[in-house]
């Protein structure tokens, strides 16, 4: 049984070293009832962030810096490569007191 | 259809000066009637604000409103089809549509940061206004619970309007 479970997980880890040191993941944010949930999210460069937007107005995530701007409509995603690392608060340009956090380290 | 509700509605003027029916409790129809009309209302106050206003604040509440109300409206719209209901013009309606009328027309005799100031005030009380009529006559009174769950929705968001409206009124002032 143990042995089973090491295999994999010493190829996992080696391929993985190949390339970079965690998989990227995708980080789901809900856009529901005027609100972003969680509003507060931590990521690694690389992962991406995937904003759904539950409500039936459309809205946008925004960084205070600029540095992106997602639109998503009802019923769709919006998604974001994140490239950098920071702490980027956001907001809904349509809603201003929609607001949340990504921290993003290396 | 042209019909006043059963003659039972006292309108009473409330806060900002908004009408709303305040003994009788409105049936489907006439809920649906009041909230596509306060929507449709604070759509064209927006339409206004972007014909007149040049302030980017100002100007990006309007359009907020413009695609928000509308938005919820096609919404009440989809579903009084659905459901099989005309809305109603009733009393608390027309009352609105009167005001709103008396408050366009005030409004387009101002010009520069007079309007703007007076159009968001305008947009905090009558927010106020119709979240409160929502709440307090509207919501508890829908008996179609897809109705209901709308008019909750529109409630979210239309107190997510407020916060943004009182936020822009602190920058006009």
């Amino acid at each position: 049984m143990r042995t089973d479970i090491v295999l994999p997980v010493v190829l996992g880890l080696s391929l993985g070293f190949a390339t970079a040191a965690f998989a990227a993941e995708t980080i789901a944010i809900t856009m529901d009832k005027v609100a972003f949930a969680p509003t507060a999210v931590s990521a690694r460069v690389g992962d991406t962030i995937e904003w759904r937007n539950a409500d039936i107005v459309a809205h946008t995530a925004t960084a205070r810096d600029k540095s992106f701007d997602v639109n998503v409509l009802p019923n769709k995603t919006g998604k974001l490569v994140l490239k950098k690392a920071g702490k980027f608060d956001y907001y809904c340009r349509y809603h201003p007191t929609m607001t949340g956090t990504i921290t993003v380290t290396e | 259809m042209l019909k006043i509700v059963s003659g039972a509605c006292a309108v009473m003027l409330l806060g900002a000066g908004a009408a709303w029916a305040q003994s009788a409790k409105p049936n489907d129809a006439q809920i649906a009637h009041i909230a596509y009309t306060a929507g449709e209302l604070d759509a064209k106050a927006g339409e206004l604000a972007l014909q007149k206003s040049k302030n980017k604040e100002v100007r990006d509440f309007a359009t907020s409103m413009v695609k928000d109300h509308r938005a919820v409206n096609e919404k009440a719209l989809a579903l009084v089809k659905k459901l099989k209901v005309t809305p109603q013009d009733n009393d608390t309606s027309k009352a609105l549509t009167k005001q709103a009328a008396d408050k366009q027309a005030e409004l387009k005799k101002l010009s520069g940061a007079a309007f703007d100031k007076a159009y968001v005030a305008n947009e905090v009380a009558y927010h106020k206004t119709v979240n409160g009529a929502l709440e307090q006559t509207l919501i508890p009174s829908a008996s179609n619970a897809e109705l209901k769950e709308l008019l909750q929705t529109g409630l979210k968001i239309f107190q997510g309007h407020l916060a943004h409206a009182e936020h822009v009124a602190a920058t006009v002032k």
